[in-house]
């Protein structure tokens, strides 16, 4: 069984995939014993109009998600009143948490505006999920191109944030090192694989942050479910630390 | 049966080829890959590599396959800016020693004539010849080609087989590219595992001209297979990608050296 944390519907602006009606999403996702898929809006990147946009997933995740998918609304601090939206996502829609795409809404994790969105998540006990990379940066629209999202800002915030749950989604190399022990280490800070490469990845991972800390994320349908799926095969794990990393560190974030 | 047309020894653990070898070959158990095609040596790559650059490259493939050549088959890595010592390599390596195909990466651009000697060389043995490809809104790198630039080599040679590497990693633009080319085929290694890839390249150049490889171990072998065994194509074309196309063009030098595969 799996919690797959990085999913998304409605349409990927630049391309038709397999898998962005909903039902052929979740045919995919229960064909491959998926049972819960965090779910965000393709829509929440370019539309302006988040509110809208929030509004339009939790209603999809309602009457079609077959009580697998779990909304995660955008919210985006750049623009006038995001504090309604927030509200929105948790009081109206009972959304467990928000993804963040601050490559497209412009602005970086030093910004007064993200630090005070946290805050705001931490009070209300949702969890963050913040999405580094959207697309390979070689292969972007050209009018479009955004950079990878820069996470040394938020050492900084971590200890002035007791309780923040965050989910980094679609690293690539970075954060590494230094900056990504000392997030792990320092705060409640976890990271899916989509987008992780090099042979065994998720073994190599483990060595650099603890196994709780790992979480199964496809970023179907933008990418092949299968990638997420063959990645576990082909890192050496025991029994627990595939349970672990297919369910057992999602259900255990999430709960109250 | 799957083989993989694109692997390196980097990432791979250890301190010989063997090691790194005997490491590739416990991974390419664990997914189900056969047989895999190496090339260039111990990372770092130099991008134009001397003549004894060449050799030091080529010979480390050279040891790897010693142990490894019932699970591995070589390509040397060549270089047109020293054309007339990359083709005596290419003899000792390909003619007269055990490897099957060609490397050419980003030391020149591969649309200038310097490549032609190469590719006829390679042909003249059956040698497969792999050319690296990328078209990089940041930007290529001073030598390197983009799938169009590729496309003018294939068209100098329309009845010798080549593959464009990576198809262009913007593979919508690199698909379309080489589409009209009816000697080339596509590898799809070492770009984002991005849904639709196999389907538009099946749909636009048919399952006989697109061939599997990873690009491991700076990729993993996982993302890159989901391209293929995550599509929605026919099982009779996944066979194909994953394995019977790179096959079937490298039957004939394979036959050649006496090699049953
Ligand atoms: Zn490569």
């Amino acid at each position: 069984m799996i919690i797959d944390t990085n999913v998304y519907v409605s349409r990927w602006p630049f391309r038709r995939l397999h898998g962005d009606e909903i039902p052929e999403l979740i045919a995919k996702l229960r064909s491959h014993d998926v049972s819960q898929a965090w779910t965000g809006s393709f829509d929440g990147v370019l539309h302006e109009d988040v509110a809208a946009v929030n509004e339009q997933l939790a209603e999809s995740c309602r009457t079609l998600g077959q009580g697998l998918l779990i909304p995660f609304g955008t919210v985006n601090p750049t623009l006038p009143d995001w504090q309604e939206d927030l509200r929105r996502c948790q009081e109206n829609h009972k959304m467990p948490g928000i993804r963040l795409h601050p490559s497209y809404h412009g602005y970086t994790l030093d910004d007064q505006r993200f630090f005070d969105l946290l805050r705001q998540a931490v009070e209300r006990k949702m969890v963050v999920q913040l999405a580094l990379n959207m697309e390979d940066e070689r292969t972007q629209h050209p009018l479009l191109r955004v950079s990878e999202v820069d996470t040394a800002p938020i050492l900084r915030l971590l200890p002035n944030l007791p309780g923040l749950r965050l989910v980094i989604q679609n690293r690539k190399r970075k954060p590494s090192g230094k900056l990504l022990g000392r997030l792990s280490y320092h705060g409640e800070v976890y990271f899916d694989f989509a987008m992780l490469e090099g042979v065994g990845g998720i073994s190599k991972f483990i060595e650099e942050i603890p196994g709780d800390r790992v979480l199964f994320g496809s970023y179907y349908p933008l990418f092949y479910f299968e990638s997420a799926l063959l990645k576990v095969k082909e890192s050496e794990l025991s029994k627990a630390q595939r349970d672990a990393i297919f369910n057992g560190n999602a259900r255990l974030l999430l709960e109250p | 049966m799957i083989w993989d047309l694109h692997v390196h020894f980097s990432n791979f653990k250890g301190r010989t080829p063997h090691e790194k070898m005997a490491n590739a070959v416990k991974f390419a158990d664990r997914m189900g890959i056969e047989r895999f095609m190496l090339y260039l040596g111990f990372p770092p790559h130099p991008e134009d590599p001397t003549p004894e650059g060449l050799t030091k490259i080529n010979n480390q493939v050279l040891e790897a396959l010693q142990h490894w050549h019932h699970r591995a088959f070589g390509f040397v890595y060549l270089n047109p800016n020293h054309l007339e010592f990359s083709l005596k390599e290419f003899d000792r390596c390909v003619r007269d020693g055990p490897m099957v195909g060609v490397k050419l990466w980003i030391a020149r651009k591969c649309n200038t004539p310097e490549l032609d000697p190469i590719v006829e060389r390679a042909a003249s043995t059956n040698a497969v010849i792999f050319q690296h490809t990328w078209v990089k809104v940041t930007g290529n790198r001073p030598g390197e080609c983009s799938p169009s630039e590729f496309a003018e080599l294939a068209a100098r040679h329309p009845a010798i087989p080549i593959i464009c590497g990576h198809t262009g990693g913007d593979w919508e633009h690199g698909i379309r590219a080489v589409r009209a080319h009816k000697n080339v085929s596509i590898g799809i290694a070492g770009s984002d595992p991005t849904n639709g890839f196999v389907e538009t390249a099946v749909r636009e150049l048919g399952p006989e001209r697109i061939i599997y490889g990873s690009d491991a171990g700076g990729r993993s072998f996982a993302s890159q297979l989901a391209k293929v065994q995550g599509a929605n194509i026919s099982d009779e074309a996944k066979k194909l990608i994953l394995g019977e196309n790179l096959k079937r063009m490298l039957a004939p030098i394979l036959k050649r050296k006496g090699i049953e595969a």
